[in-house]
This record gives structure tokens, sequence and C-alpha cells, in this order.
């Protein structure tokens, strides 16, 4: 391994009581690891505990049984001010709803996790300030989060996930709540970010065309990883498609991928989903 | 750090909705705002009172002969008294032997005994130059008992009395209106026309005069009839009674006034045991203040008690408007707990919410309790008294309703869970 990995799961195990003896095992033995710098998405359909596995890589809940390190930290037995600060200082979640705080302009939503990590006021502002240009509303900064649209409200969602430097930056459904257009600006900027800031990107999603332009794509079904495919063509197409625009001018109108791209990164995932082409130890020849 | 944040971000807040922020805070403002007004339109009675029964002088004990079965409602100052039909003759009132014999009976306790001998109105002229007066003989134990408090000059001593000589203590109005700024009047001779006489008297003091507050209203300062104070002996020289009504002790410190004008009137009742028709009776100042103060303090205390409901309504209303506040904003507290915010950073936010609508609420209650003070003091003709230390302890009161009525729904902000929290519709 000439990579570390910032997220290393062993048989991770999450069950849910509804009361004895209805015991639901949501997540059934987990094993997961995910390379600094690797750009990963995760797929599943609804019920395939997507979001519970997301929760627990979020540190917002504990597995049942299992070990989860995250950046070298054993998580797993945490307590709530410990998961706190785990996901205050090494995770950025962006949400499918954007999730700013409203009364909050643009500004002070990206300085608010710099906040609870106790920085001096100036430097949060030059770093908010900084994020908010690098993620393309560096104009909008004092906007208040209704006064800005769908697309910029998650570009400042964005910028927030990125403020305290995290470990990785673990995204929901980022594009669920965008038209496909904005949704592929949205998706550019984590390439950007992937690539000029080398973050360690985990995407959430049931989109496969989405997940279609990430460098490994994880399948999740009935609480397993049932698939795990290197996509390292898929991601480098995309990338050669990407570096034909510059994110930062992303108000453009046509579409960045070409179409026969997009439908590639189709038959890539649907491969995946039948599971013809399992490879779980493939993962470490990902980058 | 936190807390400012906190506290701007309460003040957006509550900006962001003004009418509903406002309603939260009525409670509170009703209940800071009478208690402030209460308190100073009731401190301003209270102090105007007491200045009135000072200068009447507070501790002093008043003996007075009055008709037997006369309502002894503790009375009030002698010359309320004697205003019914009934005149006393000459034997029924107290001689200067047994004021004497009275004083060397309670010799360890009384300081000095005023007398008070009234002449009459009179004017005291001088070519164009006028002063109108009351007349009045006094003895030395008056300065005391009278609570005169004299500018210049001396007051009346044993020896005028004594002698009878002709000398006065004058107002500083009657100076003011008789003399040029840099004269001194001490040593000067005036004359004051009575009735039916003329005499010369010599200025030998002057006392400051202070127009009371419960005085009848009067034309103008100029004409303002002040107290002339002559020696009691002069002023009996003209006058058919030569016995007292009434007399004013004062007694020495660390006195039990209460207990002593109870043994007064023990020796008063002896004194008159045979009298028919009147008696001597014995009050004192603080009796009458304390009455007074207590009824005060009794609306004071239902006041406080109405003000004390309207904080706890208001407090409930607050605790309301969080606990929807909290649903309202759940999913925000799910995004700030997944932002990495602590619970008790979540818990400290809310209160902080709360505090600041309680203490906005108070500062609005204060203002409007200390304008209708002054208006309520306005209407009773007395000076608006500015409590401080209410004002501050009104303020702190209201924070503290913030933290008490602001801590269960800011617990249970805190201790909801951010999946929960953050999938809330």
């Amino acid at each position: 391994m000439n990579k570390e990995n910032i997220i290393d799961m062993k048989n991770i195990v999450k069950n849910f009581f509804i009361g004895t003896p209805n015991e639901v095992h949501i997540i059934k033995d987990i094993d997961l690891r995910v390379k600094k710098g690797e750009f990963v998405s995760i797929i599943g359909a609804s019920g395939s505990g997507k979001s519970t596995l997301m929760n627990i890589i979020g540190a917002l809940d504990r597995p049942t049984s299992g070990t989860y390190t995250l950046d070298g930290i054993p998580i797993e037995d945490m307590a709530d001010n410990e998961l706190s600060d785990v996901r205050n200082k090494k995770i950025g979640f962006v949400f499918q709803t954007f999730n700013l705080i409203p009364r909050n302009s643009a500004l002070k939503n990206v300085e608010l996790p710099m906040l609870y990590a106790g920085i001096d006021k100036k430097t949060r502002i030059d770093r908010a300030k900084y994020l908010l240009e690098l993620v393309g509303i560096g104009d909008r900064i004092h906007f208040m989060p209704n006064e800005l649209s769908g697309g910029q409200k998650q570009r400042v969602a964005i910028a927030r996930a990125l403020a305290n430097d995290p470990s990785i930056i673990l995204a929901d459904e980022p594009t669920g709540a965008l038209d496909s257009q904005t949704g592929h600006l949205v998706v550019d900027l984590f390439h950007k970010i992937h690539k000029q800031e080398g973050k360690t990107i985990v995407l959430i999603t049931h989109n496969k065309e989405l997940a279609s332009e990430t460098q490994r794509i994880i399948t999740l079904r009935d609480g397993q990883i049932v698939n795990q495919k290197c996509n390292t063509a898929g991601f480098k197409r995309y990338q050669a498609g990407v570096d034909k625009h510059s994110v930062a001018e992303s108000e453009v109108e046509e579409p960045i991928l070409q179409s026969d791209e997009i439908s590639t990164g189709f038959e890539t995932g649907n491969d995946l989903e039948t599971g013809n082409d399992f490879e779980t130890e493939g993962e470490n020849q990902c980058l | 750090m936190f807390i400012k944040e906190n506290i701007l971000l309460a003040i957006a807040g509550l900006k962001s909705n003004k009418m509903r922020s406002l309603l939260t805070m009525l409670g509170i403002i009703i209940g800071i705002s009478s208690v402030i007004a209460i308190v100073s339109v009731g401190n301003s009675l209270t102090a105007s009172f007491k200045t009135t029964m000072e200068n009447f002088g507070a501790s002093n004990i008043i003996i007075y002969v009055r008709e037997k079965g006369a309502p002894s409602d503790g009375g009030g100052p002698p010359s309320f008294i004697g205003s019914g039909a009934a005149t006393p003759s000459e034997s029924d009132l107290l001689s200067d032997d047994q004021i004497l014999a009275f004083e060397e009976h309670f010799a360890d306790r009384i300081k000095t005994i005023g007398l008070v001998h009234n002449v009459g109105a009179a004017k005291v002229q001088d070519g164009h130059l006028y002063a109108n007066v009351n007349v009045i003989g006094t003895n030395e134990g008056y300065k005391d008992t009278g609570n005169i408090k004299l500018t210049s000059g001396r007051y009346i001593t044993e020896k005028d009395v004594k002698s009878s000589r002709k000398v006065v203590v004058v107002s500083s109005q009657l100076v003011s209106n008789l003399f040029a700024p840099n004269v001194d009047p001490i040593g000067k001779e005036i004359k004051a026309y009575g009735t039916d006489s003329i005499d010369t008297y010599m200025i030998v003091g002057v006392y400051k005069y202070e127009a009371s507050s419960f005085g009848p209203a009067i034309a103008s300062a100029k004409d303002t009839r002040t107290d002339f104070y002559i020696p009691v002996s002069v002023a009996k020289e003209t006058s058919v009674n030569k016995n007292y009504q009434s007399l004013t002790v004062t007694s020495k410190i660390d006195v039990d006034t209460t207990k002593f004008t109870a043994d007064i009137q023990t020796y008063m009742d002896k004194l008159y045991a045979n009298n028919v028709k009147w008696e001597g009776s014995a009050m004192n100042m603080e009796s009458t203040i304390s009455t007074m103060t207590t009824f005060l303090n009794t609306i004071s205390v239902g006041v406080a008690v109405i003000a004390a409901i309207s904080l706890l309504v208001g407090g409930i209303g607050v605790m309301n408007i969080m606990l929807v506040s909290v649903t309202e904003r759940t999913r925000e507290i799910g995004t700030r707990k997944a932002l990495g915010a602590r619970s008790s950073y979540i818990k400290m936010q809310f209160i902080v919410e709360a505090v600041i609508i309680c203490v906005i609420g108070g500062i609005i209650g204060v203002i409007l309790g200390i304008i209708l003070g002054a208006v309520g003091s306005a209407i009773l003709k007395t000076a608006p008294s500015i409590s401080v230390p209410i004002i501050i302890i009104s303020v702190l009161f209201s924070m503290a309703i913030g933290i008490f009525f602001g801590y269960y729904p800011a617990s249970k902000a805190a201790n909801l869970d951010p999946i929960e929290a953050l999938r809330y519709e």
C-alpha cells in the first residue's frame, strides 16, 4: 500500500431494534477502504443501506459492531462530543437539500464549521472568502440562502464542507434536488475539488450516471457490498471532458459531457449492477 | 466568542419575525413595566410623605389636650386638632408648672420640649416692602422639635423667653422680601402689623424656608405666609390663655419612642383622670409613617404578585415559542450537529435566544415602566423616583426567566438525534 487509507471499515454491522425480537439488519458485515485522494461513489437502490452506511461513514451514527478507523483514528466507540469534533474536523457534508442555515449569509454559512472549531474571526472570514471564490460564487458572499439559486446553494454547501480542510467530503445525493444541467455543474465542481485540492470524496447516489464519473464504484444491496469496480477509464474520460471547460466559468449553457460519454458511463454502471464483473480485491489498483 | 455569535444570530432571528417576537415578549414587558411603574410611584409617594413628616419632626412625640371620646386614630399634627366646636378652658390645658413637672418626671428620656403659642397672622412692612407672616411664640426647644434649619444667626434662647426679649427668627423668604441681597438682616429691627397691634422685633436668626409639598397652593413665593418665631413669653403677653394645648417632645437618642409615647400616655391619663371633658393624648409621627409605609408596602406586594403572575405567563409564552422554534428548526439543528456543533453549543444557542427575547422584553418593560411611573407621579404631583437597583434587578430577573424557560426547549434541541433531525421535513 503506497497510499494510506482514509476510511478503513472492518466487519461493520448495523442493526436496528424495532422491539424484540424484530431486529433488522441494515448493514451486514461491510468491509470498506477508501484511500486518500480517492473519488468513490456508493450506489444502491432505496433500502440498500446506503443512508445508514453514509451515517456511519459520516460519524453521525455508531456501528452495532465492527471497527471504523477514519484518518487513522478509531471512532466506532467514541462519545457524542468526540464524534461532533470528528464531524467538525474530518468530514465535510454535502446534502441533497443543501441544508444551509437560513438567515445566515453565504459567508456565515461557510464560517460556521470554523466557528465550531474555534478558529479566530479573521482566519474564518479569509478562508470562507477563498472557498467561496473557489466554488465560483465569490461575488455573492453576502447573499442569504433564499437569495441564491439551487446550484449556488449547493456551491455554498460545498465551500462549507471544505471549511475545516476535512479528510473526506461526504456527499449525499448532491445533485438530487437540482435539474440535470445544474447537477452536472455541481459534479464538475466536485471533480475540480478532487483535482485541485486533492480531496477524498465519497459520493452517495442512486444515479448511475454520476457514479460512472468517479474512480471507483461501490454497489450496495441489502446491506452488503455486492460489487466494487474500478472505473479508471470512465473517470479519465470524464476528466478529459471536464478539462475542456473551466469549472469557474460554470454558467455555461451547453452540457459538459457529450451524450456518448454519458451512455458509456451508464453501461459501466449496468455492468456493475449485474455483478458479473465482481472484483472486490481490485480496489488497490484503482489509483 | 460563541455567545457573541449567538447573540447576533438571535437578534437577526427576532428581527425576521417581529410580530411574533413582540407578542412573545408581551408578558415580560407587562410584568417588568408594572413592577418598575409601581415601585417608582410608590417610592416617590413614600419619599414625599417622609419629607413632609420629617419637616414636622418624625421622631417627635406630640402631646395634646383633646376632648374625651374623640376618635383615637393616632391623630395628626396638633394644628389639625381643636378645630371642633368645643374650646378648652384655661384649667383644662397644660400649665407651665405641669410641663415643668412632666419634664422632671421624664428627665432621663426627654432631650427638649418644644412649646408653641400661636398668635396669628401679621404683616411685616417697611415702606413698600412687605412679607406675610404667621406669628408663633416658641421656646428654645422648638428648634429641635420644629426641625428648624438656621442659615444664619441663632434661635430663640431660654434667656430670650425668660426676659421676654422682643427678638425674632424669620424665614429666608422674609429676608429676600425685605432686604437687599447684600444686607445682613441679623440685628435689624422690623415692624410686625397684627390685627390690633404693631410690634417691633429684632432679627436674631434666619431659617431656611422650604415650601411644603402638602401646603396650600399660593399665588407667588413673595406672598407666602412664613412662620415668624418669637419667644413664647412675648407671645403670651397679649394673650388671655397662658397655658398650652399641645407640646412637642424630642426624646434622647436610643430611647424607644413607641414605649416612651405609651409611658407619656399613662402619665397624661393620670393627670387628666379627674377631668370629665378633656384628656391628654400622646402620639408620635413614626407610627403614622409606618402605617403609611405598611399601606404602600401592601399595595406593592399586591402589584408584585400580579407582576410575578405576568412574568410566569410571559415565561411560559417564551418557552412555548422556543419549543415551536426548535421544531421549526429541526433540520437546522441537524445540520449544525453534522457540521460539528456539540450538544452543549446547540443548547447554549437556544438558551441565549430565550435570554435575548426576555432581556429585550425586560428592557422595553423598564422603559415603559419608567414612562408609566413618571406619568403616575405627575398625576399624583410627586417627584418621580427611579430606582436603579430595581431596574438592574428587573433586567437580571428577565435574564433568569430566559434561562429558566429556555432551558427545556434548548435541551430538547440539544438532544435531537442528528440523523432524525436531518431527515425531518
